[in-house]
C-alpha cells in the first residue's frame, strides 16, 4: 500500500444514513479474487437495475469520476467484509466523509489507503445542500486534517495513528515483525502462567 | 488505593504485549477462527511467502458457503471453489479444518463455544463481525477485516486501541415469550445502531445473570448491530457449567488453574464506565424490526411508525425503509403477512433456540413455507435426538443441514425479490437475504408464531403453558 498526503478530486454526496457493507458490496460478489477488481460491485444493487445497467440518476453514476464521497452517519456498519473497502478503492474512491463510521470498516479502510474522515453531522448537512446532485472539486489534505470543497474548509477527525499510517502507507505485518522478540517472550510467559489458554487435545 | 478495574481492563492487560506511543496496543490472540471468506487473507499471506505463525491456535470451518442440502454434490462451481480453497489453505498451513462432513462442522460462532475452543479470559479474532458472540464467556472477541486476518495469521497478534468501556444493566425478570433477542433489539432500537459505537460493551444485572449461555451468546452476538466493538458478560457458574467437559476445554489440573484465573474476570465494584445504561426487563416485549436497520424495531403490538413524526435525520431513513419494506405507516405491525420464515444463524441457531421454536410449533401447522437450519452438526444431531426435527417437518418447515444459510444467502439459500421473511437472524439490511428481500428480525419463538399465523404475530397468546 502506498501512502499519500494530499488528494484532489471530485466530491459527490450520497445523503443516506446507515449505508452498511452489505449495500456497499452484496455478498454474492465476494468470492471473486481481488485481482479481478471490485469496482463494478460498489453499491451494486443501489446503482444498477435488475439487468445490471447503471441507473442514470444515482449520484455516483451521474459523476462517475468522483473520488470523494460525502455521506450520512454510521457508514460501513455491519459485516466486517473488507470487500466493501475494495469496492470503494477499486472504483477510485480515496476519501469518505461522514459523521460516523462502523469501527471495523474504518480499520479496513485505513489498511487500504482509504480515508474515513469524520465531520460533524451539521457540517455534513451543509455539504449535502452545497453539493446537491452535482459534483465539486475537493482537496483532501491529511497533514492539515482538512477538506477544501466549494469554497469552504472543513476539519475532519481522524485517529492520529491512522493519519500517520495513511501518510506512510505502512504495512502492519512489517511493523509487527520488528517486535518479534517481545511477541515470543509474551507467548512463552503466557504458555507458562496460563497453560489453560491453549486448546486441550480433544479425546 | 488502586482504581477499580473493569472486565475490559483485566482482559486487555492480560493480552497486551506492548503499547506504542500513540496508544495503540499489540495484543496476543489466543484463538483465530477462519472460514471460506478468509480467502483474501490467505492470498495476502501467500503473496508474502509467509506461513501461519501458530497453527495450533488457528481453526478453520466451512460455514458461510456451506450448502444446507445435497452436500455430496455441490452444483454451484463458485461455492465448490470457495470450499476447496479453504481446504487447500488449511492443509498447506497445517490448520485444523471442520469440513462439511465433520461432526464438529457448523457456524463458526456456534462451534467455537461448542468445541470448548471459546473460554473465559481469552482473546478471539475471526474475520466476521459477529465474533462478538464469544464475549458471552468473558472473552475479548472481535471481528476483523482481511488485512487484519492476514496479520493475525502471520503474527498471532493484532493491533488495537483500547476502547472506552460501556455497561448495559438489565435488572428484573423477562416476561413469558421474551428472550435475549428482545433485550438486544430493544436496546438497539433505543440507543441506535451506533449507540455503542467504539465501545467495549459489558452486560450486567439480574436479567443477564439469569440468561443461559445460549441467551448470552445471542445478546453478545447482536452487540455489533448496536455498533459495539465487543459485547461481554463476566463468567460465572453458568459459564463454567457450560464449558466443563467440552472437547478442547482445559482438563485436570489445567481446569482448576483456569477456574481460579477466570474468577478474576469481573468488573470491580466502583469501576468507571464511559456510558452506563439501565433497562428494566419487565419493560421489554417481544420485538420485531419493521425497517432496514436493526434500530428500526418496535414491540410487536406497536404500529408502523409515521416517518413524518420521527426526529431529525430519522424520518428520511424511515420513509426509504417503509418504501423498501412495502409497509404503510400507522398500520399495526402484527398481522403483516409474511411469505416465509427462517430459523437459524449464529444469532439464534443453537439448541435452546430450536427447542423454544419447536415448543410453539408442536402440534401446529405453518401457514407459510420455511427453513430451519441448525447452527451446527451437533445442534442438528441433538435436535434430532430430541425429536425437534419431526416437530418442524410436521409443521411443514424444511429441516436442513447447518451453516450461515439464509442469514446471508452466500450458499444460495435466498429470499426472493419482494418476498417478506420472518427471520431469527441479525441483519434486516436491504438485500441481505437476497436482492429485494424484506427481512423482519425477531426471536425464534416469534418466527414460530409468524409461521403459524402466516403473519407477524405476538407469540404470547400461543404459549398457553408451553415452556419456551
Amino acid at each position: 500500500m502506498s501512502g499519500w498526503t494530499r488528494h484532489e478530486g471530485q466530491a459527490v454526496a450520497l445523503p443516506l444514513a446507515n449505508i452498511d457493507t452489505d449495500q456497499l458490496i452484496p455478498a454474492r460478489f465476494m468470492s471473486v479474487p481481488r485481482s479481478e477488481g471490485y469496482g463494478d460491485y460498489l453499491l451494486h444493487d443501489m446503482r444498477r437495475d435488475d439487468d445490471g445497467a447503471l441507473l442514470a440518476d444515482f449520484p455516483l453514476n451521474r459523476n462517475n469520476a468522483a473520488s470523494v464521497l460525502v455521506t450520512g452517519r454510521n457508514f460501513g456498519s455491519g459485516s466486517s467484509r473488507e470487500a466493501a473497502v475494495y469496492a470503494l478503492v477499486d472504483a477510485g474512491i480515496r476519501a469518505v466523509i461522514a459523521p460516523s463510521f462502523g469501527d471495523i470498516f474504518s480499520s479496513n479502510a485505513v489498511n487500504n489507503g482509504l480515508l474515513p474522515a469524520r465531520v460533524d453531522a451539521d457540517e455534513i448537512e451543509k455539504l449535502f445542500a452545497l453539493l446537491g446532485n452535482g459534483a465539486a472539486e475537493a482537496t483532501v489534505d491529511l497533514k492539515e486534517g482538512a477538506v477544501k470543497l466549494a469554497g469552504t474548509t472543513l476539519y475532519f477527525a481522524l485517529d492520529e495513528s491512522w493519519r500517520i499510517k495513511l501518510i506512510n502507507g505502512w504495512d502492519d505485518i512489517d511493523l509487527t515483525q520488528q517486535h518479534a522478540e517481545a511477541i515470543s517472550r509474551f507467548k512463552e510467559n503466557r504458555s507458562q502462567t496460563a497453560s489453560w489458554a491453549w486448546p486441550a487435545a480433544a479425546d | 488505593m488502586s482504581v477499580p478495574q473493569t472486565l475490559l481492563d483485566k482482559l486487555w492487560a492480560t493480552h497486551e504485549i506492548l503499547r506504542r506511543e500513540d496508544g495503540v496496543s499489540l495484543l496476543w490472540v489466543d484463538r483465530h477462527l477462519v472460514h471460506e471468506g478468509s480467502h483474501h487473507a490467505f492470498a495476502k499471506l501467500a503473496a508474502r511467502g509467509a506461513k501461519v505463525a501458530v497453527p495450533e491456535l488457528t481453526f478453520a470451518v466451512v460455514d458461510h458457503y456451506a450448502p444446507t442440502r445435497n452436500r455430496a454434490r455441490i452444483e454451484d462451481p463458485q461455492i465448490a471453489r470457495m470450499i476447496k480453497t479453504l481446504r487447500t489453505n488449511a492443509r498447506s498451513h497445517d490448520v485444523r479444518l471442520f469440513d462439511l462432513n465433520d461432526p464438529g462442522q457448523g457456524i463458526v460462532h456456534v462451534i467455537g463455544p461448542e468445541q470448548g475452543l471459546t473460554l473465559p479470559g481469552l482473546l478471539i479474532n475471526c474475520g466476521d463481525s459477529h465474533t462478538s458472540t464469544h464475549g458471552a464467556f468473558g472473552t475479548l472477541a472481535f471481528g476483523i477485516g482481511a488485512t487484519e486476518v492476514a496479520h493475525v495469521l502471520a503474527t498471532q497478534t493484532v493491533w488495537q486501541k483500547k476502547p472506552p468501556a460501556m455497561r448495559i444493566t438489565v435488572d428484573g425478570s423477562l416476561g413469558p415469550g421474551v428472550s435475549a433477542k428482545d433485550i438486544a433489539l430493544n436496546w438497539i432500537a433505543q440507543l441506535g445502531t451506533d449507540g455503542a459505537r467504539g465501545h467495549a460493551l459489558e452486560y450486567a444485572g439480574s436479567a443477564i445473570r439469569d440468561l443461559t449461555m445460549e441467551g448470552r451468546m445471542t445478546l453478545c452476538n447482536l452487540s455489533i448491530e448496536g455498533g459495539a466493538r465487543f459485547g461481554m458478560v463476566a463468567p460465572d457458574a453458568t459459564t463454567l457449567a457450560y464449558v466443563e467437559g467440552r472437547p478442547h476445554a482445559p482438563k485436570g489440573a489445567d481446569w482448576d488453574k483456569a477456574v481460579a484465573a477466570w474468577s478474576e474476570f469481573v468488573s470491580e465494584q466502583g469501576a468507571e464506565f464511559a456510558k452506563d445504561i439501565h433497562f428494566d426487563a419487565a419493560d421489554i416485549a417481544p420485538t420485531v424490526t419493521w425497517g432496514t436497520s436493526p434500530e428500526q424495531a418496535l414491540p410487536v403490538d406497536a404500529s408502523i411508525p409515521d416517518p413524518a413524526r420521527l426526529a431529525g435525520g430519522k424520518s428520511d431513513s424511515a420513509r426509504a425503509a417503509l418504501d423498501y419494506m412495502g409497509l404503510v405507516a400507522g398500520r399495526p405491525l402484527a398481522g403483516t403477512p409474511v411469505d416465509q420464515v427462517f430459523i437459524g444463524s449464529c444469532t439464534n441457531g443453537r439448541i435452546e433456540d430450536l427447542r423454544a421454536a419447536a415448543a410453539v410449533l408442536s402440534g401446529r401447522r405453518a401457514k407459510v413455507p420455511g427453513l430451519v437450519s441448525p447452527g451446527s452438526a451437533q445442534v442438528k444431531a441433538q435436535a434430532e435426538d430430541e425429536g425437534l426435527d419431526k416437530i418442524f417437518t410436521k409443521a411443514g418447515l424444511d429441516w436442513v443441514a447447518s451453516g450461515c444459510s439464509m442469514c446471508v444467502g452466500m450458499n444460495g439459500d435466498l429470499v426472493g425479490e419482494g418476498k417478506r421473511c420472518a427471520s431469527s437472524t441479525n441483519r434486516n439490511f436491504r438485500g441481505r437475504q437476497g436482492r429485494g428481500a424484506r427481512t423482519h428480525l425477531m426471536s425464534p419463538v416469534m418466527v414460530a408464531a409468524a409461521a403459524v399465523n402466516g403473519a407477524i404475530a405476538d407469540v404470547r397468546p400461543l404459549l398457553d403453558g408451553r415452556a419456551v
